[in-house]
């Protein structure tokens, strides 16, 4: 990988975060202030689910759905998210 | 708060040994892989740079798929901004250390004294722990094996849902999370990594509209 490509590629990832935090009071109309409130209902669970349902461009089941479902249980009985976190690691290593 | 920020940042710092791993073997230099842990500062963007060049792809597929994966910091960002505060530089150095796990916890505290100590907290572990990570990876240290057989892949996607939970107590917050969850599933296939979630903020979006058209009728 040349020196080039990671300057750009730290370049461009720093303007998308700066966007974002600058862009704020700029390019959201006041009536989209509430989706804006919304993003991370939308987007994190969202993320978890790609990041356990798929590889690449393919849809996958695997262990880690196992350990998503020991995960959303635990979040349901209000476990710490600690205990989360380890009990869906360590199912996911066990199997 | 500092348990759940402690917590994740150690499995990031796992992460980051197993890219530092990653990125010697693809041929990188141990400077530019710190390089790219310090400066680019995105973990997936970083993993799916290095994976195109271990691929033997060309750099400019490198560099444009680890974008795609980083423009959902903008939607971060965007959320964040009213948090974060301050001035110029204190905004400019906190929009660096945006990323998913800094937004998750930050974006999740009931206050914004809170949003605001979770979010520079988080940033700080998260940083030291991902570039000591790296380091670590990249000088050789493969005994530490690869985060995948420990499980750990699944460590994030548990603590997103930990943490968005309690806003998922609303009903607004609930419908935009089943439909973000159902527009990404949908989009996996279709388009490149990155996309689906950044797609999802479409559920917010119209979700939001919804509920402002009937506040102001």
């Amino acid at each position: 990988m040349s020196w080039t490509a990671i300057f750009v590629l730290a370049a461009g990832a720093y303007a998308f975060k700066l966007a974002g935090v600058f862009g704020a009071g700029l390019i959201v109309p006041r009536r989209l202030e509430r989706a804006v409130g919304l993003f991370p209902a939308a987007l994190l669970p969202a993320l978890a689910v790609v990041q356990t349902f798929s590889e690449g461009r393919a849809l996958v089941l695997d262990e880690r759905a196992l350990g998503l479902a020991v995960a959303v249980a635990l979040v349901v009985a209000r476990a710490p998210l600690i205990a989360v976190m380890a009990a869906a690691t360590a199912l996911v290593r066990a199997l | 708060m500092i348990r759940n920020a402690i917590a994740i940042s150690v499995a990031v710092g796992a992460f980051g040994v197993s890219f530092g791993v990653l990125a010697t073997s693809a041929e990188l230099s141990v400077a530019q892989a710190m390089a790219m842990s310090l400066l680019v500062f995105t973990g997936a963007s970083q993993f799916a740079a290095v994976s195109v060049v271990a691929a033997g792809g060309a750099l400019s597929a490198a560099v444009g798929s680890a974008l795609l994966l980083a423009m959902r910091n903008t939607a971060y960002g965007l959320a964040l901004a009213a948090t974060l505060g301050g001035g110029t530089g204190r905004r400019a150095l906190a929009a660096h250390l945006v990323v998913d796990e800094t937004a998750a916890m930050a974006l999740t505290q009931p206050s914004p004294d809170r949003r605001r100590r979770a979010f520079w907290l988080t940033a700080a572990l998260l940083f030291s722990l991902w570039n000591a990570g790296t380091l670590i990876g990249a000088l050789g240290a493969q005994r530490f094996g690869d985060p995948e057989r420990l499980g750990l892949d699944v460590a994030f996607p548990a603590a997103f849902i930990a943490l968005v939970a309690p806003q998922l107590r609303r009903a607004g917050a609930r419908t935009a999370a089943a439909l973000g969850v159902a527009i990404a599933l949908v989009c996996v296939p279709f388009v490149p990594a990155g996309v689906p979630v950044i797609a999802a903020a479409a559920a917010a979006v119209v979700v939001g509209l919804r509920s402002s058209r009937r506040a102001a009728a």
